[in-house]
């Protein structure tokens, strides 16, 4: 019998609608009670957990006592393991962190849980790459790409994963703004870190009548494309990402998944590089950015790699950006276009318009930005 | 007899309650009784046998096989049982409303034409024959490139691609052919295509090796001209783009795509896979284009793919025609002739000069239309379209992304994102369902960027009461996925099979398409 762990976070989303930008930390969320913030994330949950009631019989649901899960499981017709303990009404961080180490040693094929990108940090925190997870998406801030498009398909992808039909995993981003600056209209996202999740490619697409490459092998052959094309008398800034990090490993380099490396070469000059470091390295120097978008929004520059500050991509030229992405990467983002928030209003504008994107060893596609 | 509730298909009631053949057949060579027979040949006569040999021992001993083929062994009997059997375990294009397989262009083929191509004076034919002895085909191969060049506007058109895939394979070789003469293959390594154009408009050129520029569509679903002076450098050996695209929207900006791509020195290639809408309304030439190509099998009536066969008609302007495929059929006011003297030809892309019988069938269509009646059949399926169009967008949960309020041209892609987020059942739910109610499935509207896509084209060949029809059985379906949506998700319930592991269709260790790769596999 499968063991699927449950963590709802249940004040997740309540800062949406009175405009809160979020609910990290006990003032806020006591400053949106204030406000009439009603909970959201039970209800998203529950419709969530509907889709899995056809699979009541064949799965061991282990959850935290009320409304981090028991209360919604109950609701759903579920026979829940309770485990933990919890003070009701003041749920925090610590319970989700601590539910996900009690979920831990439980040995739990799938954990799914509610929230938004905090509670999707949280996660990361205290169980990194161990379980595969699937995010519903309950939450006010949503960078992370670990959410399943809605509830409802959050349950249909963790039905198929439990059936065994879904085999295929993928490292999503776990990312997180800074909510203060976000009250305050600036925008300061970080990559946090990857959580695997099933990879829903059949099912988000519809029934095939081919065999699409997977997500790996498509990585492989963008990255064997930019290692073909490298110029000798060249800087490679190689920024944050999975797809970049291929490029990486097939040159058998280190490197940072969540920082921005520098190679000449194919050799690794430095890991990890900041802004400043990264300008004094390609300075008046012949420089390429290789960068992917990062996040379920497609940003391209100002979520998760700020390292590439307006003056390093000055300093390299718009010419020399390639971007880099699988196709369903970019299908995944439904047509909307690739968003650029470097900082610098007048440069975001330079940026904007058509990319060419490397999406396979001799595929592109033209694809629209925008600020 | 009915389902339960159910009632009798009427005019008023137009939901079939269908309920398909099923013999539970195995597969033939499953089938197979060691030693039995469907023709005993009788033994050899010892006087022939002294005239000729035995048929055998003449022939070279590397080519005789050491072992019989592992072929199923069954009486006549059970041949034609097994395959009567088969043959009522599938929904053809003769049976059903067949709309449902938007992009094929799934319109009826008049059954004289096929009584034509099967006529023992024409199936009798070989095409090793000397071309004197075969003058009537080749005067009706001939004409059929003269009605092309009219309904194109280009000026020579070969028959020779077995297919749209093989057509555009062919264009890409002439594309390469063409830039080779003037010493710039190498350089021009970059074909440019839409992702709303038909896959293989990137996938063929890539198999002749060249990269592939593939342009995304805007929110109103089209290429965006900036796009294309995205794309465009002097690597572009050329343009590749269905109009309209699958989407059924027309670019009306195709001119200036055109004039864009010729400026830095490019080469343009219809798609025109989706003419069905277009016949006697534009042409390849006016849009400026070089090459182009026509799938007979789709808008010349002769019967799409498996219905088939398939026939690519490849049409060029008179600068190109040193390239096309040879032989070439031609006419010197005496007698028709197949001229190999083409020295920069790209070679064949095919035995012989064409796949003859949809050549046949599709000029008898064009005779029995004239040239009114093939601008009839466009109008026709662009108002059969639009018809249907207005009666989905009516269904609850049902849209028709890009380009909102306006027309289309011959097909349209929908989406059910609508219906899906509020019920959770998906557009492979419903096809399957309407599976029940007598409908062909379908499954590939690729590429998947439209969320929960589905793809209806009805053609000029349903009447209204058909496409009436098909949308009380989508109603009927759309009514069950929001009142009880498990009878949609668990559907079909009155097919042959009932629910399939699709999962197996994206797993090469376990899809067998020959017995032999599944005794191999099902060993494991």
């Amino acid at each position: 019998m499968k063991k699927v762990g449950l963590i709802v976070n249940p004040i997740a989303g309540m800062g949406g609608k009175v405009g809160l930008k979020g609910t990290d930390g006990q003032a806020i969320l006591a400053e949106a009670k204030r406000m009439g913030a009603e909970q959201v994330s039970p209800q998203r949950t529950v419709k969530a957990l509907e889709r899995l009631i056809p699979l009541k019989n064949a799965i061991e649901l282990i959850t935290y006592p009320q409304e981090m899960g028991e209360e919604v499981a109950n609701q759903c017709g579920f026979n829940p393991k309770v485990i933990g303990s919890i003070t009701q009404g003041m749920t925090s961080s610590d319970d989700t962190k601590q539910a996900c180490k009690d979920l831990l040693k439980m040995k739990i094929d799938l954990l799914l849980f509610a929230g938004g990108d905090g509670t999707a940090r949280d996660i990361y925190n205290s169980i990194g790459n161990e379980i595969v997870v699937l995010g519903i998406p309950t939450g006010v801030k949503m960078h992370s790409s670990v959410f399943a498009y809605n509830p409802l398909r959050a349950g249909d992808l963790a039905m198929i994963y439990l059936q065994g039909k879904v085999k295929e995993l993928k490292e999503a981003e776990v990312m997180d703004v800074d909510e203060e600056a976000f009250r305050n209209g600036f925008v300061s996202a970080k990559l946090y870190g990857y959580l695997r999740v099933p990879f829903g490619r059949r099912y988000t697409q519809g029934l095939k009548a081919g065999s699409p490459p997977t997500e790996k092998y498509s990585q492989e052959a963008i990255a064997q494309k930019i290692i073909d094309d490298m110029e000798n008398d060249c800087f490679y800034i190689i920024g944050p990402g999975t797809t970049t990090r291929t490029i990486m490993e097939k040159l058998n380099l280190d490197f940072t998944l969540l920082g921005v490396d520098l190679l000449y070469r194919k050799k690794l000059i430095e890991e990890d590089l900041n802004e400043k470091k990264l300008m004094e390295h390609i300075k008046g120097k012949k420089a390429k950015l290789v960068i992917t978008p990062i996040g379920g929004q497609g940003f391209l520059f100002g979520r998760g790699n700020q390292q590439l500050s307006p003056n390093v991509i000055k300093e390299v030229g718009k010419d020399n950006i390639i971007v880099i992405a699988t196709s369903h990467k970019i299908n995944s983002l439904n047509g909307h276009p690739f968003l650029i928030d470097s900082g610098d209003t007048e440069l975001d504008r330079l940026l904007g318009g058509y990319v060419i994107v490397i999406t396979g060893y001799q595929e592109s596609v033209v694809y629209r930005v925008i600020s | 007899m009915f389902e339960k509730g159910g009632t009798k298909m009427s005019r008023k009631n137009k939901v079939r309650n269908f309920h398909q053949a099923k013999w539970d057949e195995p597969v033939i060579f499953e089938l197979s009784n060691k030693g039995e027979r469907g023709i005993l040949f009788p033994e050899i006569e010892k006087e022939i046998e002294m005239d000729i040999g035995d048929g055998i021992s003449n022939l070279p001993k590397n080519m005789v096989r050491k072992q019989p083929p592992n072929l199923p062994e069954l009486s006549q009997m059970q041949v034609l049982k097994h395959y009567l059997r088969l043959s009522q375990q599938t929904l053809g294009a003769d049976l059903n409303v067949d709309i449902g397989q938007g992009t094929c262009t799934m319109k009826y083929s008049p059954k004289i034409n096929e009584k034509l191509a099967t006529s023992s004076k024409f199936t009798e034919l070989h095409p090793s024959q000397d071309e004197t002895t075969v003058q009537g085909i080749l005067e009706i191969i001939y004409k059929l490139d003269l009605f092309l060049r009219e309904i194109s506007g280009l000026d020579k058109f070969t028959f020779q691609p077995s297919g749209g895939s093989q057509a555009i394979f062919a264009i890409a070789s002439i594309v390469h052919a063409h830039h080779e003469a003037s010493g710039e293959s190498e350089k021009r390594d970059e074909i440019i295509t839409t992702m709303f154009s038909h896959p293989s408009d990137a996938a063929a050129p890539i198999v002749k090796g060249y990269k592939i520029i593939n342009i995304y569509p805007n929110e109103d679903g089209l290429p965006a001209v900036e796009a294309l002076e995205k794309a465009v450098s002097n690597r572009t050996a050329g343009l590749l783009i269905t109009n309209p695209e699958d989407t059924g929207i027309f670019n009306p900006k195709i001119r200036e795509f055109t004039r864009i791509v010729h400026e830095v020195g490019g080469v343009c290639g219809y798609d025109q896979a989706n003419a069905n809408g277009i016949l006697g309304i534009t042409r390849a030439k006016e849009a400026g284009f070089d090459l182009c190509f026509f799938n007979l099998h789709k808008t010349f009536s002769s019967p799409h793919g498996c219905g088939g066969p398939a026939a690519g008609a490849l049409g060029v302007t008179e600068e190109f025609i040193k390239y096309l495929p040879t032989p070439l059929v031609e006419f010197d006011e005496s007698k028709y002739f197949f001229n190999y003297d083409v020295p920069r030809s790209i070679g064949k892309v095919r035995a012989f000069y064409g796949v003859v019988p949809a050549i046949l069938k599709a000029y008898s269509w064009i005779m029995s239309l004239g040239s009114k009646g093939l601008r009839e059949v466009s109008e026709v399926a662009v108002l059969n379209n639009n018809y249907l169009l207005k009666k989905v967008l009516e269904l609850r949960g049902a849209s028709a992304p890009y380009a909102e309020g306006r027309h289309r041209i011959e097909q349209v892609r929908y989406s059910w994102d609508e219906l899906y987020k509020e019920t959770g059942v998906t557009t492979e739910d419903i096809t399957c369902r309407m599976v029940d109610f007598g409908f062909h499935m379908w499954s590939s509207h690729h590429p998947f960027i439209v969320p929960q896509p589905f793809t209806l084209e009805p053609t000029e060949s349903y009447s209204k009461a058909e496409i009436d029809e098909y949308i009380a059985g989508l109603k009927k379906v759309v009514e069950e996925a929001y009142e009880n949506p498990e009878i949609v998700k668990t559907a079909p319930h009155r097919s042959v099979v009932h629910k399939i592991d699709v999962d197996s269709l994206d797993d090469p260790t376990r899809w067998a398409i020959t017995w032999r790769a599944y005794l191999k596999k099902s060993k494991k």
